[in-house]
């Protein structure tokens, strides 16, 4: 089946393309002349007209046979180069409308959002600039149709998340977290590029060398039995791409550098750090779910790797005290419930996870960002507490996109985590041990969900005096999209209401056509065989666990100050500061890698000044030594000859000179006299 | 056929001769020392012409006396333009006076 050709896709990247490129080149004098509003403007228009695109490819795509719903749209021959053939070109299926349709409309919202969030900001067109140069990059992410294309929008997505965290520079602690993302990334990306070099490897050795994802789906099996490097083929290429999924998708063990990344702008940790470019790995092996269904063991590590930071990032997020990173370290631990379904083969509930966490901790992210507004950039929540009144719309959306997290009956985010939670319990990849994890994983995020709404938003006020007065509900601009994203996360469950509750789920019939590929979907094999009891049973035990955790939160918080010290107490504080101190990782990885690097660089000193250096200069004294030798002969014995034929030539000229008397009478006396000899001579 | 004999003739060039011979030698006065040259030329001139004169072709030695006659011109012309250049430089035409080139 052949895609269709069109030419409308590549205006969904262009748009914001030039977007950046006029508020990059020419924001600074536009601000200036013409006012924020008009940098505003410019950043805002591509994106809504982004999205418009998107929402006219999305029906053009519904309006087509679900199997004839591919578009294509190739803008030029990129490289040619022995097999290689890659093209600048641009596919919408309909997984890469999704996320389409999520970047242009949460970013639309986030854009709007940010024109009164950064709205005393002198920098403002050069916010505006790399948040569009951001959603240019993100969707050439997503629409690209071949792995090149792909990374080039993974590599901008990085630089502008980058650029972004650092965005506030005057802060030494900004950058530092700017460079903390920057680097983590680069370690995943090198998988990422290892990865793609690898399949292409391999695929080109069975004659099929192609880095083009309908190419890759076709010829896939090629792969089945081939070994690179002592592995085989699809399970090296699917762990390295992996790796670079866990750093982008701040997965254990590249997780650290997520929460650090708090330090940019609010709205940039809601679209770049929440929405979007950190689902990138997930939607990364959603893309190429078909060679990952050729690697069962790289399944399994990836399952693994989920859950293991789905829990553990939970644990973490229960007592941080900021509260941008209780969302961070929620969205790590919500991304590893996405690769725990990827992990068990259930990439449909992986992607819808995709799609409803956005919603909701885009949601969250921007009331956290409200409230830093209203308490002029306090984030402490210790500082917070009572301030349902004096934020209403904040704190009702606020509380509404809490409950998704927390994955309460009837909101998005119960519908997609229970169907990853009936997923790792049924699927042949998965199991009870995975089931678990999640499950108390999702306890754990209404606990910390919960307390984080109590501390904020309930009990008697905290905040301190001088802040308190001017504490107001934000402008229209933000409560906006806060309304339209707290409803989002309401209502976008009910697409996928899994047919156990009567519903139809046409997100999944939606996506049917990308993953019910050649190979049998084990996630929907095992839907075919689906035991309705089993998985009610599952959901009702999940949330009890959640209602549980969100109860113990209230018990916690709720009651007069104390009980949540005296639980902190608890043998002696050790666990307490274990969390608090997030399992102390990054100290653990600066003392490996920091200290490492900065010991391999004093023992390169060592060797340099020591050993090299010695060489150099061994050699330039030999050179001297020499040098003087020559030098001596030079003045002994070259000088000698040349100096005495001078003097030997001096002295005899010295005694000739004494022949010269200059008496003309002697010369003549010589003259008459040697002519007589000779006469004498001649005569006898 | 001549009534003096080739040796006469020879005899009064070889006195001119030592007598030139013997002013060059014994005067310090420049202009005596060119003085005498022009004998020691004028001597070996009357051998010229009286060996052209004894000779079967007369006329080789005769254009040889001209030739002389005609470099002692030039001589004496050169010689004295030295022993101005001389008197202007030393004040004296004694030369002895010029051997400032020593040392």
């Amino acid at each position: 089946m052949d895609p269709i050709a069109v030419t409308m896709l590549r205006w969904i990247p262009l748009l914001p393309l030039a977007g950046a490129v006029v508020n990059g080149l020419f924001g600074k004098a536009i601000q200036r002349r013409a006012g924020k509003g008009a940098v505003a403007a410019i950043a805002v228009a591509p994106v809504v007209a982004a999205f418009a695109v998107s929402v006219a490819v999305f029906l053009r795509l519904l309006g087509l046979d679900p199997e004839r719903r591919l578009l294509l749209d190739v803008v030029w021959r990129w490289l040619a180069v022995g097999s290689l053939r890659v093209d600048v070109a641009f596919l919408a299926d309909p997984l890469a409308t999704t996320l389409l349709l999520v970047v242009t409309g949460i970013g639309g919202l986030i854009h709007l959002y940010s024109t009164a969030y950064m709205r005393d900001d002198d920098a403002y067109w050069r916010y505006f600039a790399y948040l569009n140069l951001f959603t240019f990059a993100m969707l050439v992410l997503v629409l690209a149709d071949n792995l090149l294309l792909m990374f080039v929008g993974w590599e901008g997505v990085g630089f502008c998340s980058w650029a972004l965290i650092g965005f506030w520079w005057r802060e030494p602690v900004n950058t530092g977290a700017g460079n903390k993302a920057f680097i983590v990334n680069r370690i995943g990306d090198t998988g990422f590029v290892l990865g793609v070099f690898a399949l292409f490897w391999a695929l080109d050795a069975a004659g099929h060398g192609t880095l083009v994802f309908r190419d890759l789906q076709r010829h896939a099996a090629s792969l089945d039995g081939r070994v690179l490097l002592g592995v085989p083929a699809a399970t090296l290429v699917t762990l390295l791409l992996f790796v670079g999924a866990t750093g982008k998708s701040a997965q254990i063990p590249l997780h650290v550098w997520l929460p650090d990344a708090m330090q940019g702008p609010t709205p940039v940790s809601a679209l770049i750090h929440a929405a979007t470019m950190v689902t990138a790995g997930v939607y990364m092996i959603a893309r190429l779910h078909f060679l990952y269904a050729l690697a069962p063991a790289t399944l399994a590590v990836i399952a693994g790797v989920g859950a293991a930071t789905a829990l553990g990032a939970a644990t973490i997020g229960l007592v941080q005290n900021d509260i941008k990173r209780v969302l961070a370290y929620s969205t790590v631990s919500q991304l590893g419930y996405m690769f725990l379904a990827l992990g068990v083969g259930a990439w449909t509930a992986g992607v819808f996870h995709l799609v409803t966490h956005a919603f909701f901790k885009a949601c969250l992210f921007l009331g956290a960002g409200s409230v830093i507004h209203a308490l002029d950039h306090e984030q402490d929540m210790r500082q917070m507490g009572g301030l349902r009144t004096a934020l209403p719309v904040t704190f009702s959306t606020f509380l509404v996109a809490a409950l998704a997290l927390g994955g309460m009956p009837l909101t998005a985010g119960f519908f997609s985590k229970d169907e990853i939670l009936w997923h790792a319990w049924s699927s042949p990849y998965g199991s009870a041990l995975l089931w678990g994890v999640g499950v108390v994983g999702a306890a754990l995020t209404a606990g910390y969900v919960g307390r984080q709404v109590l501390l904020v938003f309930f009990g008697a006020s905290r905040v301190e005096a001088r802040r308190a007065a001017q504490v107001r509900e934000s402008p229209p601009a933000m409560t906006g999209p806060l309304v339209v994203l707290a409803a989002g996360a309401l209502l976008i469950g009910f697409l996928g209401v899994p047919e156990s509750l009567g519903g139809a789920n046409p997100f999944a019939a939606w996506l049917s056509p990308v993953f019910a590929s050649e190979h049998v979907d084990a996630a929907h094999a095992a839907e075919a065989a689906h035991d309705a009891r089993l998985e009610w049973m599952l959901m009702a035990v999940s949330v009890a666990m959640a209602a549980a955790g969100a109860g113990v939160a209230y018990l916690i918080y709720r009651r007069p100050a104390g009980s949540a010290d005296a639980l902190a107490a608890i043998a002696g504080g050790a666990p307490y500061r274990l969390l608090l101190n997030k399992y102390w990782v990054d100290e653990i990885y600066w003392a490996i890698f920091g200290r490492g690097t900065f010991a391999l660089a004093r023992a390169g000193a060592w060797l340099d000044a020591r050993i090299i250096d010695g060489i150099v200069d061994g050699s330039a004294a030999v050179t001297r030594a020499i040098a003087r030798l020559e030098g001596g002969f030079d003045a002994r014995v070259v000088d000698g000859v040349v100096n005495g034929l001078a003097a030997a030539t001096y002295a005899l000229g010295g005694r000739l000179r004494r022949l010269q008397t200059g008496h003309i009478n002697a010369y003549l006396y010589v003259v008459v006299g040697a002519v007589a000899l000779v006469l004498i001579a001649r005569l006898f | 056929m001549p009534g003096v004999p080739l040796e006469h003739v020879l005899f009064v060039g070889l006195v001119l001769f030592a007598l030139g011979l013997y002013t060059v030698l014994t005067r310090r006065n420049a202009i005596g020392i060119l003085m005498g040259i022009e004998l020691l030329l004028n001597a070996a001139n009357i051998d010229y012409v009286a060996f052209a004169r004894y000779s079967g072709t007369p006329t080789d030695g005769q254009i040889f006396a001209i030739f002389v006659i005609m470099l002692a011109a030039a001589e004496a012309a050169v010689g004295l333009a030295i022993v101005l250049g001389i008197y202007r430089n030393f004040e004296s035409i004694d030369v002895d006076a010029t051997h400032s080139l020593r040392h």
